[in-house]
């Protein structure tokens, strides 16, 4: 469990980039916290694997202060895939790439060969097993360095921006990993501000704006609340749109998922054909 | 904020900053040739203090006090290096000279660092490719050198995200012998020097299709002009090493443990 406590952060060029921030993410959860540019998404969840230290206030992860343990000790537990893949891959190879932090958490030969072989085959990477990581393009090097973190099985997963730069197709079977990650008991958090992304995964959303939380709760609710949504600059679902111009005639306003507004669409002109 | 950003351009308007480049820069290398002539501690004290006046006009004190503060570790350790070494190597001479000497060697590195400090604060990296230009060096060069000094900020920032994700895949940066340590920096440096690669080929691709290079001969919007305080400044600066040039050929300088008559 991530307890935050009245967070405050400030960078050392003076920029405050949280303001008193409390939350509780509780194991197994699926949370998206969501905000324009600079209202201090990264900087929160940089926090839940110590690589930044709360000004004042208190992060607990499974009731340790991270003031008190090291980065490495943390990312055990918290595994922190970075937004642009080109910020870690080194290796020559991907199986490298991989092992890497494998060889850091002190693993064993054997265990080291299972969850690269594991970690490959899930993201579907094991014919690139001996490629150069360089040699890839934008969307493997993504899928590699989330292996790589995936690899020991940290029991919180944090994706900063995971949808950037990824084709239709991609997001679709991101989303499918996501939730299958999910339901299998692990913590997902992951920092975006697509907002159709988050709409079809249906997770908790946490909207940030400033430096603090303005808005927590079931992405039904937040995400369809047009002054939510204009507070924190970012723009309704296409679907919630849709339906929150047809208000007038009876449509409800909370609505982001197609499969729904097509029953409810449909529903409406059998109704208007009795 | 960092020590470094002592020694990054802060665009402000003051008298010191429209001075031309190139006699900021004749300055701050008269100001070097001098530090390095004295090695006595009255005169190195006289030149560092001569330069805060030019600090405060510039309008840049936050900054410079904290270079020197932030340089305060390395000149302890100049300190105390010379310290040891003035102690074992000229055993002759007393306690108070010794820690005179030191002192001096330590005002002289940071004499070093407030010279170039003014300069970095006080001019653009523009004006500064600017004034490269208008002595004569062809502008690929002009340009390679402005660019380079622009990214650095650029490469510091993405340095620490790398550092940052590196360490999430629990890479420890600190401890481990010699060889350990050396090879903790080879997960930071790849990435670093493979992006700066394709970042260099990206820039060199835009640059490109912008019709970098289809003039022949280039005009600028900006002429730099030596104007009479630039000349002043020159002029300065010359009387300032002739001074020091007679001062150190015919003046004996006093040191301050002898006009404070201590006794070692």
């Amino acid at each position: 469990m991530i307890d935050v406590k009245d967070v405050y952060f400030t960078y050392p060029n003076g920029v405050e980039a949280l303001r008193g921030v409390s939350l509780q993410i509780t194991d197994g959860e699926f949370v998206a916290i969501m905000g324009q540019n600079g209202a201090g998404k990264t900087t929160l969840v940089k926090h839940f694997n110590g690589l930044l230290k709360p000004t004042r206030g208190r992060v607990l992860v499974d009731d340790v202060d991270t003031r008190h343990v090291s980065v490495a000790t943390l990312a055990r537990k918290v595994g922190f895939v970075f937004q642009n893949p080109d910020h870690q891959l080194f290796s020559e190879t991907v199986e490298d790439e991989i092992s890497f932090a494998l060889k850091n958490f002190g693993f064993d030969e054997k265990t080291i060969k299972e969850r690269v072989n594991w970690a490959l085959n899930i993201l579907d990477l094991t014919r690139y097993r001996g490629t150069s990581p360089f040699m890839l393009s934008g969307g493997e090097r993504k899928r590699v360095a989330l292996a790589s973190v995936l690899a020991w099985d940290p029991k919180i997963l944090i994706l900063d921006e995971p949808t950037i730069g990824q084709d239709r197709n991609q997001k679709e079977r991101l989303r499918q990993f996501i939730l299958q990650m999910n339901h299998q008991g692990k913590t997902v958090v992951i920092v975006t501000h697509d907002i159709e992304f988050v709409a079809e995964c249906e997770p908790r959303v946490v909207l940030m704006a400033n430096g603090k939380i303005v808005a927590d709760g079931a992405a039904r609710n937040v995400l369809t609340d047009p002054d939510l949504i204009a507070k924190s600059w970012l723009i309704l679902p296409e679907i919630t749109n849709v339906l929150l111009n047809l208000k007038d005639i009876g449509f409800p306003a909370n609505v982001m998922d197609v499969y729904e507004a097509r029953d409810l669409i449909i529903e409406r002109i059998g109704w208007a054909r009795k | 904020m960092s020590m470094f950003d002592g020694l990054k351009f802060r665009n402000i308007s003051s008298p010191i900053h429209r001075i031309d480049p190139r006699a900021k820069f004749i300055y701050v290398l008269t100001l070097f040739i001098v530090a390095v002539f004295f090695n006595q501690l009255i005169p190195l004290l006289i030149l560092f203090f001569s330069q805060i006046p030019l600090v405060i006009i510039a309008k840049v004190k936050k900054e410079w006090f904290r270079l020197i503060k932030g340089s305060s570790f390395f000149a302890a350790i100049i300190f105390i290096m010379n310290v040891i070494s003035l102690y074992f190597y000229s055993g002759y001479s007393s306690f108070a000279s010794i820690i005179e000497q030191a002192s001096a060697m330590t005002v002289r590195f940071i004499v070093l660092i407030e010279s170039f400090s003014i300069f970095f604060l006080t001019t653009s990296p523009d004006m500064l490719g600017l004034s490269l230009e208008q002595i004569g060096i062809p502008y690929e060069f002009c340009f390679a050198f402005t660019t380079a000094i622009r990214f650095v900020p650029v490469l510091a920032e993405e340095a620490q995200t790398i550092i940052d994700a590196q360490r999430a895949r629990g890479l420890e940066i600190e401890g481990g012998n010699l060889m350990k340590r050396i090879r903790n920096y080879i997960p930071i440096l790849i990435p670093l020097i493979v992006n700066a690669i394709r970042r260099s080929l990206e820039l060199a691709e835009a640059m490109e299709s912008r019709a970098w290079g289809a003039a022949e001969k280039r005009t600028t919007l900006y002429m730099l002009k030596m104007e009479r305080r630039d000349y002043c400044l020159i002029l300065i600066s010359a009387l300032m090493l002739a001074a020091s040039i007679y001062v150190w050929l015919f003046i004996k300088i006093p040191t301050l443990t002898q006009i404070l008559n201590i006794q070692g």
